[in-house]
């Protein structure tokens, strides 16, 4: 098995992007892959602990009947089904700027330091960067 | 190992960050090992444009103290042996004259882009 290094730099609900680097991330989880994440600039703000589902009052549709997903959720599912084989970063001075300190429980605090060192071991590394 | 960071996104949070956040970041990966190179392709290729005055931003009585001086930051990284190529092409169009261009970056035509990245393990477009 191999491991595949991911740097991410959207922040939530802003493109499709995040999305799709997500199914990758799960997809090689699925496979039996190690992933690493390093989430740079805006990205840090997928693992916030205080994002929360809303209602839709277009469709008149409560809480719990919209089951509005979040990043963070969903990131949540990718450590519980990654047995110890996703790392994800959150850099550290991204996340001082933005006040984005509380994020849920897998990410930790880095550098490009970690980024560097996952390059240099990693089969395979993949920038996916906001434009 | 060999990273060619591709830049095109140009003067994205680039006051609010006071630099730019790719320039940065790969100076931080050169510092730790990487043997990183930047490519300015498309409207980051006026990065390389000398003296660059983006001061004097304020609201209220706050006043930025330290705008971005992104020329320096290429003078930076290539001093640190960080060789920074720009697509001709691209600055051409841009009616930019080399001679305004910071001293050595290197130029590189388009159709001279396969050999550039033939030379980096990784290539990664910012």
């Amino acid at each position: 098995m191999g491991t595949l290094t991911i740097a991410l730099m959207d922040p939530p609900y802003e493109t499709e992007t995040t999305t799709t680097a997500l199914r990758i991330v799960d997809s090689a989880l699925r496979k039996g892959h190690s992933v690493n994440v390093f989430a740079y600039e805006g990205a840090v703000n997928l693992t916030m602990a205080e994002q929360a589902p809303h209602a839709n009052p277009v469709k008149g549709t409560s809480v719990e009947e919209e089951a509005h997903p979040t990043t963070k959720d969903w990131i949540a599912a990718l450590f519980r089904s990654a047995q110890g084989r996703l790392s994800w970063v959150n850099c550290g001075l991204c996340v001082d700027e933005r006040g984005a300190g509380k994020w849920i429980e897998g990410p930790v605090r880095g550098s490009p330091k970690e980024f560097a060192e996952w390059v240099k071991s990693s089969d395979a590394t993949l920038v996916i960067p906001t434009n | 190992m060999k990273v060619l960071s591709i830049v095109e996104t140009a003067y994205r949070a680039t006051v609010e960050e006071q630099d730019d956040t790719i320039l940065w970041l790969n100076h931080m990966l050169k510092n730790n090992g990487l043997d990183v190179g930047i490519l300015l392709r498309g409207s980051a290729g006026n990065y390389a444009v000398k003296g660059q005055d983006a001061s004097g931003l304020s609201f209220g009585d706050l006043e930025m103290s330290h705008p971005p001086q992104i020329d320096e930051d290429l003078r930076a990284l290539m001093a640190k042996g960080a060789p920074v190529y720009y697509v001709r092409e691209d600055v051409a169009e841009r009616g930019i004259q080399e001679a305004n261009l910071v001293e050595g970056v290197q130029p590189i035509s388009r159709r001279d882009l396969p050999s550039l990245f033939e030379e980096y393990r990784l290539v990664w477009h910012w």
